[in-house]
């Protein structure tokens, strides 16, 4: 008899599994239930980048590229990072292209962290920094943001967590779950704090085209900073490609040398039909990300307008396609909130605190869904809400 | 083109409440706005979008191409409004091309909608041919798919 639990690393099973996994199973196996709980788009990828792919495919390109990506497409990241972010990237030293954010995520936290490293980790946030963090034998240390703070990290809070093992700052806005952004003021107080460092800042900015009130700013961009970041971006929420699974990472070239290194070990290179695609969605597609962003900022007008209206306090959010209403009046836990909410009512929304601790008296309701599902949803809830009282 | 007419084309039945929250104004805007569209005849008016194959299994349209003589004082104007005060014409569009005026006519049998361009049509004053082509399937109408609604296929959660 094998003994697994002997075989298998300490770090890995020391991973607690994701907190909505279990949602997802009461869900999967339930009759009608209508879900707001994606974190994809819900648009079908632009049908000229589909075209591309489709061309690639008949062309029958379907053999590795270099292991940084197609050179073609990391000009295109450039330009796009120059145009879009204002920030400049030599595209032969300082971008590789990752199997999706998720990937490059990895890579950056790999190159960083050393065993015993303190990464500062903001939250409520996406769920794999931690586990990826652990794994690396480094050590998670959280940084709570709150809604008085409109959920942005402040330098105060971040001064106070920072130590002489901080390695890493992790900085994710816009931000999933809350749809907190940081303003170039916001980032300006947070890079003062940092410069005197020698703390690298991870900021994952995979929902940079998602905002509702002027263009995202990258740390990147304030003074003294790009020699400090490493930004991760990708196609997924932008294009809505996210089953494409491509993204990058862009960063000094010393740091990208390295992270190339595990990147080609690891992947060998991204998928290459995927690449060619994204070219032609970064040099023709500006024109899709207006209409999605145009068709999102309506949805979440009337979202956070109906949750209000609905007795669900609502933090108005102004980048990715979230909203993170508080369920603290109901008295229930945002674990109960969720569950019966999902059993009376076959809704699915996720708990706040799947983002982190300080996440919970939340729910995450995602708005990339056509405005008749979202009516009906928000029906459900009400019903919902006026049953507890 | 304004928000608050897309928005209205996709679903008129959406309160000033709603679009106003959509559009990021004010009721009273938007109530304002609706009516000045109405008044100065932007909105012609409200309808819903119909599966009409569903909903009449009877009934028939055809788009028909129709080439006229132009009058020499008031061009193709006045031959336009004698074929639309028909009321079985649902549409009628000037065309650039290879004819000159689209009609869209609905009625509940090919004979109906045969004998209303042999007798009705074809011998207005001016109308030098017509070609009649019947509907057989629709799948898109103003912007929506007809028949196979695209569906979800996205989990019910992630990350």
């Amino acid at each position: 008899m094998m003994d697994y639990d002997k075989i298998l690393s300490d770090k890995c099973k020391e991973i607690k599994p994701s907190g909505i996994r279990k949602f997802f199973d009461i869900a999967a196996n339930m009759e009608g239930v209508i879900s707001l709980g994606v974190g994809e788009p819900d648009f079908p990828t632009p049908w000229a980048i589909r075209r591309a792919a489709i061309t690639t495919l008949e062309k029958g390109k379907t053999i590795y590229t270099a292991n940084a990506g197609l050179i073609q497409l990391r000009n295109s990241i450039s330009k796009y990072l120059s145009r879009r972010i204002n920030i400049e990237y030599d595209p032969a030293k300082e971008i590789v292209v990752t199997v999706g954010g998720s990937e490059a995520i990895d890579l950056a936290i790999r190159a960083i962290v050393n065993p015993g490293d303190e990464v500062l980790v903001v939250e409520p946030s996406f769920v794999c920094y931690k586990p990826i963090i652990e794994l690396m034998h480094g050590v998670p240390v959280v940084i709570e943001t709150k809604i008085e703070d409109e959920f942005r990290l402040t330098a105060e809070v971040l001064k106070s967590k920072i130590t002489n093992k901080t390695k890493m700052l992790i900085l994710p806005f816009p931000n999933n779950p809350t749809g907190a952004v940081m303003s170039r003021k916001d980032l300006e107080e947070i890079a003062e704090v940092l410069r005197g460092t020698s703390i690298m800042v991870l900021s994952d900015e995979i929902y940079s085209e998602l905002t509702y009130g002027g263009r995202h700013v990258s740390i990147a961009e304030i003074d003294g900073m790009q020699e400090r970041t490493l930004v991760v971006n990708g196609f997924s929420k932008a294009y809505a490609m996210t089953g494409w699974r491509l993204g990058y990472l862009a960063g000094p070239a010393p740091v990208i040398k390295q992270i190339l290194k595990i990147h080609q070990f690891a992947i060998m290179c991204s998928p290459t039909i995927s690449q060619y695609a994204a070219i032609e969605a970064m040099e023709s597609c500006d024109g899709e990300i207006a209409k999605m962003v145009n068709e999102y900022n309506i949805r979440r007008r009337w979202l956070v307008n109906a949750l209000n209206e609905i007795g669900l306090e609502c933090f108005e959010p102004m980048g990715a396609f979230y909203v993170f209403p508080s369920i603290k009046s109901t008295g229930l836990t945002s674990q109960q909130f969720c569950e019966e909410l999902l059993y009376k009512h076959h809704v699915a929304v996720v708990p706040g605190d799947a983002f982190g601790e300080c996440g919970e008296g939340h729910i995450r309701i995602s708005y990339a869904y056509s405005l008749k599902h979202l009516m009906e949803a928000v029906e459900r809830i009400s019903q919902f809400l006026k049953e507890l009282k | 083109m304004d928000t608050l007419i897309r928005l209205l084309k996709q679903n008129a039945r959406l309160s000033c409440k709603e679009l106003a929250a959509m559009t990021g104004s004010t009721e009273a805007d938007v109530e304002a706005k609706i009516k000045e569209y109405e008044h100065n005849g932007i909105i012609k008016g409200y309808s819903a979008i119909i599966n009409d194959d569903a909903a009449d299994k009877d009934n028939v349209t055809a788009f028909i191409e129709v080439k006229v003589t132009p009058k020499a004082d008031c061009g193709f104007d006045d031959i336009a409004k004698t074929i639309m005060m028909y009321d079985e014409v649902e549409s009628l569009t000037l065309m650039s091309g290879a004819f000159d005026l689209a009609v869209t006519i609905s009625g509940t049998n090919y004979k109906e909608i045969a004998l209303f361009v042999a007798q009705r049509l074809s011998t207005i004053d001016g109308v030098i041919s017509t070609a009649t082509h019947f509907f057989l399937k629709r799948y898109k109408e103003k912007g929506i798919f007809i028949e196979d609604e695209a569906t979800d296929e996205r989990s019910f959660v992630s990350p």
